[in-house]
């Protein structure tokens, strides 16, 4: 079963990550890689992906004459989401471990972030046997 | 470059969509696949995925005693990820192009379009 | 199955053989871990060289001997490299004389890798990736391809589950008679979740998969042969193609789920649902009834009937309830639950499910809805029906199967 961890923050989360120590950066970072690594390792890695700034982020909306309508004003309380992991595992309980795991990388300061991270099933083409 | 285009809604926003009429579900369906066959010929689909419902979701936070913490409470009006798409394209405009073909295609809801961080290092 | 992309003409060919020149090697260098690589190097190796130089004339000689040769070199630097410990030393010998063992193989060998495959120290996906790889001889490319994860995860997890073996100290050789009959069920299971992935991912044919129903079926059809005369094996290769026999009626031309009752029956293979009612009637001759045959038997009553209404559903129901006492399960409860309200009316059927309500492991399980649902809409209780099939929409996990709820839903709500 297929499921996406994902991690958001507000835009003043994204500001307060951009004036990390050096140290703190770098300890994140490597943590990200090592976490990715372990994905890979255990045979449970799909896919990962980092977004870009919310200050680049856009909503699109057609217009009048379907010609696409940009807008780059969003509510502060608005989570973006930062970055992604797809993983394929045997059980929900599975997935909260390594989302878990996630959770734990390092924040300003060093210490374990404890970020929430959202778990979710990834959709499937499949269809039940059923009768 | 590869853009990700992403679909979200709010609780209420989907109980609407469940009571749309036949027809239209239908017809939404048809021309979401139609937009992904479009996208594959043109050979800038990448991927597209369909989240569960929120309902099904589970916010974990660090560990206790080895054990993940989970919580499953969503706010009514909490806006959240129903689904992405992911294109492969040569500039910004192209994407926003597809998001508005996407937004058009399911009643001019917003799409946001966001660029994806690569690990390359970038000159400042 | 055919224009597959992934079909070159010997590729049936290197698939049949692949267990048997994997039994060979890895019974000669008593490795299966390291001949399973050795293996899969040849395949690659046929796969390059054999278009451009012909198929050899003893193709699975060619194989045994390019996989021997890997295996010769990879010792021979293990040897060099560890500098003559005297269990190394002894191997050495062994290399002397790279045997004449074209004779070596053995019927047995492709039995011994499913059970060894579908060991139950495995993860269910690991079982089903090492199998798929070691006996139905597909490429890891292949398998990632149809299970849609990235090549280096499968070839990750198929390692680790060849580690795994390799560190439960499982031998190259038969199971004992009886241990065999313990272990024949977790083959027989990781057999039906290939055929289960395959079938219900065929709808859809935008992705160029490779068809794992079609496979599932071939590696049954080898068990049978290999076990002629247990019966829950011709029991579930039945299953197999009376419920495959189905594809092409389950999907509409928009990729959208159509369900029995609504399906074309002139769709259905008739070849195949006479070879699954031959076989069933077959198996069950030999008087032991377990779960697959009883499974097989139902599918059976249902593609008897050449129109919906000819379904003989009270049959049907006999069989849930033996295959309840068989094989309790809720999916099964709920089965029989749906059976019960065609014999005896809705109402007995929504009885029926109340049981399920306290059932944990059914507690947010989409089905229970979609099927108290469909009861609902039979008792006239539309606003109920309408419900449930919003809440089975958002339960699912399958965009197929939350579409059509959702048109139910919609449908009934327009009335």
């Amino acid at each position: 079963m297929k499921y996406i961890l994902m991690m958001a923050g507000k835009k003043s989360d994204f500001e307060g990550y951009a004036r990390w120590s050096k140290e703190d950066l770098q300890a994140n970072v490597a943590f990200m890689r090592t976490f990715s690594r372990e994905l890979k390792d255990t045979g449970v890695f799909v896919s990962t992906e980092g977004l870009g700034w919310p200050s680049e982020a856009k909503l699109v909306r057609a217009g009048k004459n379907g010609e696409p309508v940009t807008d780059g004003v969003f509510p502060e309380a608005k989570e973006f989401l930062a970055g992604y992991w797809i993983i394929d595992v045997e059980s929900p309980e599975q997935a909260y471990k390594i989302a878990a795991r996630a959770s734990q990388a390092p924040g300003a300061g060093g210490k374990p972030a404890n970020m929430p991270i959202e778990v979710r099933p990834v959709l499937s083409g499949h269809a039940d046997l059923g009768l | 470059m590869k853009y990700i285009l992403l679909m979200s809604g709010t609780k209420a926003g989907v109980e609407g969509y469940h009571a749309w009429p036949k027809q239209d579900i239908e017809a939404h369906m048809a021309v979401l696949q139609r937009i992904n066959q479009d996208l594959t010929e043109s050979r800038e689909f990448v991927a597209t995925q369909g989240l569960a419902e929120p309902k099904e979701a589970k916010v974990v936070r660090g560990e206790k005693n080895g054990v993940p913490v989970t919580d499953g409470i969503f706010p009514e009006s909490k806006e959240f990820l129903l689904g992405y798409w992911i294109v492969d394209v040569p500039n910004a405009e192209r994407a926003y192009a597809i998001a508005g073909r996407i937004s058009a295609a399911s009643v001019n809801m917003p799409i946001e379009v966001r660029q994806f961080a690569t690990h390359e290092a970038k000159s400042r | 199955m055919t224009d597959h992309p992934y079909d070159a003409p010997f590729e049936h060919l290197l698939r049949e053989l692949a267990p048997q020149v994997l039994g060979a090697v890895a019974r000669r260098f008593r490795d299966f871990s390291s001949a399973e690589d050795a293996v899969q190097e040849a395949m690659i190796a046929a796969f390059t060289r054999w278009p451009q130089e012909g198929v050899p004339e003893n193709p699975r000689g060619w194989l045994i001997q390019v996989a021997c040769r890997r295996m010769a070199d990879r010792m021979r630097s293990e040897i060099a490299r560890r500098e003559r410990e005297t269990a190394v030393a002894a191997e050495a010998e062994n290399l002397a004389s790279l045997p004449e063992i074209e004779a070596d193989v053995d019927p047995d060998d492709t039995l011994i890798l499913l059970f060894m495959c579908c060991h139950p120290v495995l993860t269910p996906s690991s079982a089903i990736a090492l199998t798929l790889r070691a006996v139905g001889g597909l490429t890891t490319a292949e398998i990632a391809n149809a299970f849609l994860v990235p090549e280096a995860t499968m070839a990750q997890r198929i390692s680790r589950a060849k580690q795994t073996i390799k560190t439960s100290g499982a031998p190259f050789c038969l199971p004992s008679p009886h241990e065999r009959a313990d272990r024949l069920p977790a083959v027989l299971h990781v057999l039906y979740l290939i055929f289960s992935e395959g079938y219900t991912s065929s709808i859809g044919s935008h992705l160029q998969r490779f068809d794992l129903a079609r496979e599932a079926i071939r590696l049954t059809r080898n068990t049978k042969t290999l076990l002629p005369d247990n019966a829950e094996v011709a029991g579930l290769l039945a299953l197999m193609l009376l419920t495959d026999a189905r594809r092409t009626a389950r999907s509409g031309p928009d990729e959208e789920l159509i369900p029995l009752d609504k399906q074309d029956r002139s769709l259905w293979d008739r070849v195949e649902i006479s070879e699954g009612t031959e076989l069933l009637t077959a198996a069950l001759a030999k008087g032991a009834v377990g779960l697959y045959q009883l499974q097989a038997a139902i599918a059976a009553v249902h593609d008897e009937a050449a129109q919906v209404e000819d379904t003989d559903w009270p049959q049907i129901l006999a069989l849930y309830e033996l295959l309840k006492r068989v094989s309790p399960s809720p999916m099964v409860t709920l089965n029989h639950a749906i059976a019960a309200a065609m014999v005896h009316g809705p109402a007995q059927g929504l009885q029926l499910l109340r049981a399920l309500d306290t059932d944990p492991r059914l507690a947010s399980h989409y089905r229970l809805d979609a099927v108290r649902a469909h009861l609902l809409e039979k008792t006239g209780d539309y606003e109920a029906a309408i419900e449930h099939y919003r809440v089975a929409a958002a339960r699912t996990t399958s965009i197929p199967e939350r579409n059509y709820l959702m048109t139910q839903a919609a449908r009934l709500a327009g009335d």
